[in-house]
This record gives C-alpha cells, sequence and structure tokens, in this order.
C-alpha cells in the first residue's frame, strides 16, 4: 500500500506543479491545492502507516499499552490543512478580485506594477 | 586624547543644531576646533621628541582585541600637526572663501568630521581602528568632494574617488586582518615585535600586496592615480586640504608607518620604487600639458606622491629620512598653491594659466606667498625645498648599482616640478594684466594670510633648518628605529649632489623660460587619453554594468513561473544527482502493508480525479474533482489511524468547495493559454518533480524511524497534561502557543478576504 501511497504523492506533486507553471490564473489554483494535498499525504506516509491504532489512550490505563500510530505528523498535518485552507481562500478572493479588476485572466498580461483601479 | 579625536566628530554632529539658532556664529567658531587642537598636540612637542611615543589606551572590544589604542610618535605627531595646523588655516580661509555659500554649516559639518577621521587614522596604534579612520576620511572626503551637488560632473567625480578609496580600504582591511593573525595581535606596537615572524611567513607577498593596493589608492599611485584630478572638482579649500596636505597622504604615513613592519625586503623596496618612479614621472609630464592651474597641481601632487613612494622604496637611512623632510615640504608649499589659486579663482573667475598674468600689482602679499612656495618647490636654497632635495639626491645617488637610472628619474621629475610649481606660483603674477582681469582687487586677509604663513614657514625652515632638528629626528626614528642622529643644514659642501642641484635649477629654468603652457599641447596628447587608466576603469565599468543588465534580465525576468522552474529544475538536477550518486533504494517488503480492495478504490478514484482535475475544462468539473481528491485523502487518514485528520480534512475540503461554488461565476473561465511546446517542457519538468519526491520518499522510509518526540508525547499526554487523544494533546497543550500563533494567521487570512472582499478603491468603477 505504501508504494501506491508514494506514486499518488508523486502525482499529486507533479500536477500541482504542472498547474502551478500555465498562465491561467484559475489553474494556479488548483495547482496550489493539488501540491497542498501531495505534501499532507507526504508527511502522513513518511511517518509509518499503522492501522486501526489511532493515537488515543485506552479508556482504561493512563499510557499506551500496545503499538499506537505516530501522532507528531498527525499534529503536522493536521496544522498544514487548516492554514492551507487559509492560504487558497485567501487566493481565491484575491484571484477573484484580480480578475474583476483588470479583467484578464492570463498572467503574463499583468505587467504592470501601477494599475489604476 | 580621546577627546581630542572625537570631539571633531562631536561638534559635527551638534553642528546642524547649533546653526539653526545662528548660522553666521557657525564660521567664526569652527576654526577653533582644529586651532585648539593643534595647540594640544604641540604641547605634546617637547615630550615626543625627548621621551619617544606617548601612549594612552581605552578599551572597546577586548575580546576581538579591538581597543582605542593611541600612539603619538614623531611621524604621527608630524601628520597630526599638519593636519591641525593646515586645517586651521584652511577653516579660516573657507570662512570667507565660501561666505556667500547656503550650506556653509553643512560644509564645516563635513570638514570637521574629515580632520577627525584624518587625526584618528594617524595616531591609532590599533589596525582595526586605524582602518575605521581610514574609511571615515573615504566617506567624509566623498561629501567634500561632491559638495557641489548639483553638479553632475562633481557627483560623477566623487563617485569615483568613494569607489577607488572604498575599494583600496576594503582590500587593506583583509591586509590588516591577516597581519594581525600572523602577529597574534591587532595593535601595532605588539606587531613589531613579530616583524621577523612575518616577514618569513609564506603568506607575506600576500600581504604587502593587500597593503599596496590600500595605500595606492589612497595616495592616489599609478595606475590608480585618476580619481585624484577628478577630485579637484571640490572647493578649493577641500583640495588644499584633502588632496595636498592630507588625505592623500594616508597611504604615504601607512607605508613609512609600516616599513618597520613590514619594510627591507625585496620585495617591499622594489614594488614601491617602481611604482613610485613611474608614478612620479608619468605624473610629471601629465602636468606640462595641463592648463587649469588645479589640474597642474593635481598631477604634481600625484607626481609629488610618487616620490615619497619611491623614496620608501629606496629605504636607505637618507631616502627616510629624506621622505620625512618632503611630506614637511611638500604640505608647505602645496598648501600654498592650493590656497593662492582658489584667491585667483576667486578674485578674477578663471584658473586658465594661459590667461593669467600681472596679478601681482593688484594682489602683492598673494604674490609674494606664490613666489616663495614656487622657490621652495624648486629647491632654491635656504628653502626648506633645497634641504629635501639634497636629501634626496643624496639618498638615490648612493644606492649602488641603480644609482644612475633612480637619480636621473628624481632630477627629471624636480625639473618638471619645478616647472609647474612655477606656472602656478609666478606665472599668474608676473607679466602685464590682461585688461579682463583689470578689475581684481586685493583679497580680504582671511584669504591671504594662511597662505603667506605657509610660504613664509617654508622659508624660516630652509634658513634655519636646525629647529626642525629634534622633531625630524622623532620622524626618523618612528619610521627607523634606531635611526642616527641627523643635523639638517643648508651647506652641504661641494659635491655631485650640488652639482645634480644646480642643474635641476638651470634646466628647470630653461624649461620654464623655454616651454609656455597651452591648450594646443593639451590637444595634442589627447590620442592618448584612450589608453589611460581611467578611460579603461570606464570601460570596466560600463562592460560591467551592462553585464549586470543582461544577467539581472535573463534571471529577472518578472515572470513568477521562470522563476519557480528555475528553482525546481537546480533543485530536481542536483537531488537528482544526489539520488544518483549515493543512494540505492532497496525495499523491505515486510514493512509494506496489504492492499485491501477498498484501499485500491480509493487510489483508483483519487489517480483519476487528478487526471479528471487537469484535463477538464469546465470550472465546476474541476471543483468537483478537488472535492474528491479531498475526500480520498479523508479516506487515506481514517485508514490509517488518524481520525482527527480526517475529520479535520474532511470540514476544510467542503468549506473550500463551498467557497469556490459561492464565487464561481466571478472567477476567471478555465482557460489554456501555453502552446504545446510548453506544456511539453512543463510537464516533464513536473515528472522529474515528482519522481524525485516519490524516490525522496522512499529514501526516507527505508531509514530508520526515530520516534523519541513522538513516544515523549505519547507517555505524557495522560500524566502530565491529562488528555486521552495524544494529536490534540499536542495541539492545544504541548505545542499550545504554535496553535495560536496559527489561529492569528488564519485570523489574518480572513481579514484579508474580508476586506479584498469590501474593498472599493474606486467608486466611479463598477466593481
Amino acid at each position: 500500500m505504501e508504494l501506491l501511497l508514494i506514486f499518488i504523492i508523486g502525482l499529486l506533486h507533479a500536477a500541482g506543479i504542472y498547474m502551478l507553471l500555465r498562465r491561467s490564473m484559475f489553474k494556479m489554483i488548483i495547482g496550489l491545492i493539488l501540491l497542498g494535498n501531495g505534501v499532507n499525504l507526504l508527511i502522513f506516509v513518511l511517518g509509518r502507516l499503522v492501522k486501526g491504532k489511532p493515537p488515543v489512550i485506552d479508556e482504561a490505563s493512563n499510557v499506551f499499552t500496545e503499538i499506537y500510530a505516530d501522532p507528531v505528523p498527525q499534529a503536522l498535518i493536521l496544522t498544514a490543512i487548516v492554514i492551507g485552507f487559509g492560504l487558497q481562500s485567501f487566493a481565491i478572493i484575491l484571484i477573484k478580485r484580480v480578475y474583476k479588476v483588470l479583467e484578464t485572466d492570463d498572467l503574463d498580461e499583468l505587467n504592470s506594477t501601477d494599475e489604476e483601479i | 586624547m580621546i577627546f581630542a579625536v572625537i570631539s571633531g566628530f562631536i561638534s559635527a554632529a551638534i553642528l546642524p543644531i547649533f546653526s539653526r539658532f545662528n548660522k553666521n556664529l557657525v564660521p567664526k567658531l569652527y576654526p577653533f576646533i582644529p586651532l585648539g587642537i593643534f595647540i594640544y598636540l604641540a604641547s605634546y612637542l617637547h615630550k615626543v621628541n625627548t621621551e619617544g611615543a606617548q601612549f594612552w589606551s581605552y578599551t572597546w572590544i577586548p575580546s576581538f582585541g579591538i581597543n582605542l589604542d593611541f600612539r603619538l610618535d614623531g611621524l604621527s605627531l608630524l601628520f597630526g600637526l599638519l593636519i591641525t595646523g593646515i586645517g586651521t588655516l584652511v577653516f579660516f580661509y573657507t570662512s570667507y572663501y565660501l561666505k556667500e555659500d547656503k550650506y556653509l554649516d553643512r560644509f564645516y559639518g563635513y570638514l570637521t568630521m574629515f580632520m577627525a577621521a584624518m587625526l584618528g587614522l594617524v595616531i591609532s596604534d590599533n589596525l582595526i581602528v586605524l582602518f575605521i579612520f581610514w574609511e571615515l576620511t573615504s566617506i567624509s572626503s566623498f561629501f567634500l568632494i561632491g559638495y557641489k551637488n548639483d553638479d553632475p560632473s562633481s557627483r560623477k567625480s566623487a563617485l569615483t574617488a568613494l569607489g577607488v578609496t572604498g575599494f583600496g580600504g576594503l582590500i587593506l582591511l583583509a591586509g590588516l586582518i591577516w597581519i594581525g593573525f600572523l602577529g597574534g595581535d591587532f595593535s601595532f606596537t605588539e606587531l613589531l615585535n613579530s616583524s621577523e615572524i612575518i616577514k618569513n611567513h609564506e603568506s607575506y607577498t600576500w600581504i604587502i600586496i593587500l597593503v599596496f593596493i590600500g595605500a595606492f589608492t589612497k595616495s592616489a599611485q599609478f595606475p590608480f592615480h585618476f580619481w585624484l584630478p577628478g577630485a579637484m572638482k571640490a572647493p578649493t579649500p577641500v583640495s588644499t586640504y584633502l588632496h595636498s596636505a592630507t588625505m592623500v597622504k594616508a597611504g604615504i604615513y601607512l607605508l613609512a608607518r609600516f616599513t618597520p613592519l613590514l619594510g627591507g625586503t625585496d620585495s617591499w623596496n622594489w614594488t614601491l620604487m617602481i611604482v613610485g618612479g613611474i608614478t612620479m614621472l608619468y605624473a610629471a609630464i601629465h602636468s606640462l600639458f595641463r592648463t587649469d592651474l588645479k589640474s597642474i597641481l593635481a598631477y604634481s601632487t600625484i607626481s609629488a606622491l610618487g616620490i615619497l613612494v619611491f623614496l620608501l622604496g629606496v629605504g636607505t637611512e637618507d631616502a627616510l629620512l629624506a621622505a620625512g623632510i618632503f611630506i614637511l615640504t611638500h604640505a608647505l608649499y602645496k598648501a600654498t598653491l592650493f590656497l593662492i589659486t582658489g584667491i585667483i579663482d576667486h578674485e578674477t573667475g578663471t584658473r586658465e594659466v594661459t590667461s593669467l598674468g600681472g596679478l601681482q600689482r593688484v594682489m602683492k602679499p598673494v604674490a609674494v606667498a606664490g613666489y616663495l612656495a614656487a622657490l621652495s618647490s624648486a629647491g632654491v636654497p635656504l628653502f626648506l625645498g633645497f634641504i629635501s632635495k639634497e636629501i634626496m639626491y643624496e639618498a638615490s645617488f648612493h644606492y649602488g648599482k641603480w644609482a644612475i637610472l633612480l637619480t636621473a628619474a628624481l632630477v627629471i621629475t624636480k625639473i618638471i616640478l619645478f616647472v609647474a610649481g612655477f606656472w602656478v606660483g609666478v606665472k599668474p603674477f608676473t607679466g602685464s594684466l590682461p585688461d579682463e582681469h583689470q578689475s581684481a582687487k586685493m583679497p580680504s586677509p582671511l584669504l591671504w594670510i594662511p597662505p603667506v604663513l605657509l610660504a613664509s614657514l617654508c622659508l624660516l625652515f630652509g634658513v634655519f633648518p636646525g629647529i626642525l632638528d629634534r622633531f625630524m629626528q622623532a620622524v626618523f626614528t618612528s619610521i627607523l628605529p634606531g635611526a642616527p642622529e641627523i643635523h639638517l643644514a643648508i651647506w652641504h659642501g661641494f659635491n655631485w649632489v650640488l652639482v645634480l642641484s644646480i642643474v635641476t635649477l638651470i634646466l628647470g629654468t630653461a624649461l620654464y623660460l623655454g616651454l609656455k603652457p597651452s591648450q594646443i599641447l593639451r590637444e595634442k596628447v589627447k590620442a592618448f587619453d584612450r589608453v589611460a587608466p581611467i578611460q579603461l576603469i570606464e570601460n570596466i565599468a560600463l562592460g560591467f554594468q551592462k553585464f549586470a543588465e543582461k544577467w539581472t534580465g535573463f534571471f529577472q525576468n518578472g515572470y513568477l513561473r521562470n522563476y519557480v522552474i528555475t528553482i525546481l529544475l537546480f533543485l530536481t538536477v542536483l537531488a537528482g544527482y544526489r539520488i544518483y550518486d549515493g543512494v540505492d533504494v532497496h525495499l523491505d517488503w515486510s514493512q509494506i502493508s496489504e492492499i485491501t480492495p477498498s484501499e485500491f478504490l480509493v487510489v483508483v478514484l483519487m489517480v483519476t480525479s487528478i487526471f479528471f482535475a487537469m484535463i477538464t475544462k469546465t470550472r465546476t468539473g474541476v471543483i468537483v474533482a478537488l472535492g474528491i481528491i479531498g475526500l480520498a485523502n479523508c479516506l487515506f487518514f481514517l485508514y490509517y489511524s488518524a481520525p482527527d485528520l480526517a475529520m479535520t480534512q474532511f470540514s476544510i475540503d467542503t468549506l473550500t468547495v463551498l467557497l469556490f461554488m459561492l464565487v464561481l461565476f466571478q472567477l476567471p473561465k478555465n482557460r489554456s493559454f501555453s502552446t504545446n511546446k510548453i506544456r511539453i517542457r512543463d510537464g516533464l519538468l513536473s515528472l522529474m518533480f515528482g519522481s524525485m519526491i516519490a524516490i525522496l520518499a522512499l529514501e526516507v522510509f527505508e531509514a530508520p524511524s526515530y520516534t523519541e518526540v513522538s513516544d515523549y508525547y505519547a507517555e505524557n499526554a495522560y500524566l502530565l497534561a491529562k488528555g486521552k487523544n495524544v494529536v490534540n494533546v499536542i495541539l492545544v497543550d504541548f505545542r499550545g502557543i504554535d496553535t495560536l500563533v496559527e489561529t492569528i494567521v488564519l485570523v489574518i487570512a480572513a481579514i484579508g478576504v474580508f476586506s479584498l472582499l469590501n474593498l472599493k478603491l474606486n467608486p466611479n468603477k463598477k466593481t
């Protein structure tokens, strides 16, 4: 399973970068989101996969008695998901705004610094 | 002592506040600063002459061995007195010369700062402190040269001067640090003990090259001399002060100061002799082709600096003594000549030597000063110039094998300098007064007293050289420890040196009478300007600028994705090479978990969605695909023991899709712009990058995992933090502050989104 996941991680990164390099602003956002998903999954897989053992301590005991999934990557990813959402929503709104003001979605046409808005 | 040094900086700093209250008072008060320091320094004259060097030490940065150590010996005192003495005269002179100037207070600020820096330079005993003052002189001289900042050529000259001397200063710093490391100390006095260690070290050659570049740039030696004539754009008091008496001599000071430490070797002596020799001849000949008084003086100054370097290079007892005396001689007569040039310029409005003459009728005292200075410069008996010239010839004449060559070079230089001195000091005052200058008047005493004072010193020291005996002895001893006793005298008896002196005077007079300064001469040598060092340097600078433009234009082309491509390409190639070179991935199949059908289904779903998201043309399709990718991710989290992640991912994914949908119709269309060629390029790069990430992931997978941190959290989650969900505990307890900051980031993003939605910059335009 790890191999398949790693394949997906590679695919997500490649697709993300490819979309990020497009001239269309809409595609750029897609690239951003794909890349974000890829990175989250990468951290997750590198923390080793453990099936069915969430890092939650048993009701009855105070410490872990058996094997458990690594909590640190999970904490990291949780943060990353939330921050990623902040970034994405800001980017979506920014692009909406830029499109409205400049009436173009071609990044190559955004080449002046002082636009009358 | 430290107060004497920093008083200049303090007064320069308080000047703006001070001059706001009373603008007229400033010019009257500021000359008393150098005067006070001059008197203070002069009070040490007796002590230094009899007891030797005086020391002061103030702790500054002891951990680096950098302390404000000051050392006042003969050489420092000579320079200190010149700086403050000529400084006083220049300050008084300026108060009248620039009386009408709007920014006179600013000018005094720069000048005071410069004086303080120069003073600090010559009395500091610590190499790093010396460097700091060295650069301060460069910086303050930049402001002084560029004082007429509305004149483009003045700005350019200032920049050139700063460029050359600043560059030299940095190179010097490297040399100084190297010396400090070899000798184990930055204190000059301490370093003298390790002179032999440095001289015999294999990097000695490098050190002296660094020191030489520093000294040659500052003292305008060939091929770095070109900034000095340009610096003459500065007001005349500045030229007098910086470019004849003080700053340009800083390099000479450095060489003289380092002679006991680094000097005496063949490479030291020959480099100085050759560079000094070329400079003195080259610049002297140049001065014959100038007609502007200040240009003539500029080149003759370079030539005189060349003589000094040359003498330090000859390095015999006589030569070092001659150098010591010539520093004083040159400062006295050259400052005088500059000052009278300023007066002529001020009264007639021209500095063109061809159109000047007969001024002695209107300004007798100035003329007298000019004659005296010119005679001293020519080395006529009874003037200080004569004594220094005699010792100079004495030194080169007894050099041994190369004596004839060296003496010939000196004699030729001296003959030409004779003419240059006369052109400036004599020519404008003799002959008939041209009509256009009939209106010239006698200048104010503030202008003519300084040159007359300096010129009479030339005569006084020339007639009674005995007064200088003890002081020159101290100077001599600090250049050459254990120097023999000296007695300066007017008369050295009949010998070859006297013959040479007479030859110099006769040929000089002949040349002066035979050669008139003229524009025609100047035009004739214009052709050689193309190969002059300044031209070469300018071309290099221009070429460099063009290259930089191209380079920047290529890499900083403004297209964001090109930056991304460059970065990724380098990353992929470098990391790829590393993977190819040193890593072989082999999988431990026992670590790999099995594939269940449900998981496989999710993988297929995800891969399909990714491709769909890339290919589809409709915006809704893309958003749906993205939603599915997110949910698939969510399922992975769920399968592999991360319920919290699954939950978060689920809600965030839903939110993203919702947000997209809300603004969907205001978003740009999902269009394609690129050509196929570019698509293939980007596709290849993306594939490379994706594979690299995958291979890296495999490699990490291979490595053993360390779980100390996770174990700590897991064990203490309940014991310390009283929580059973470890991920939760990490976020809100162990790393609680991080989470708080993360919330702030989200708030910022929210504010950004909110304001972008509500922003109305131009109410006329429909948003």
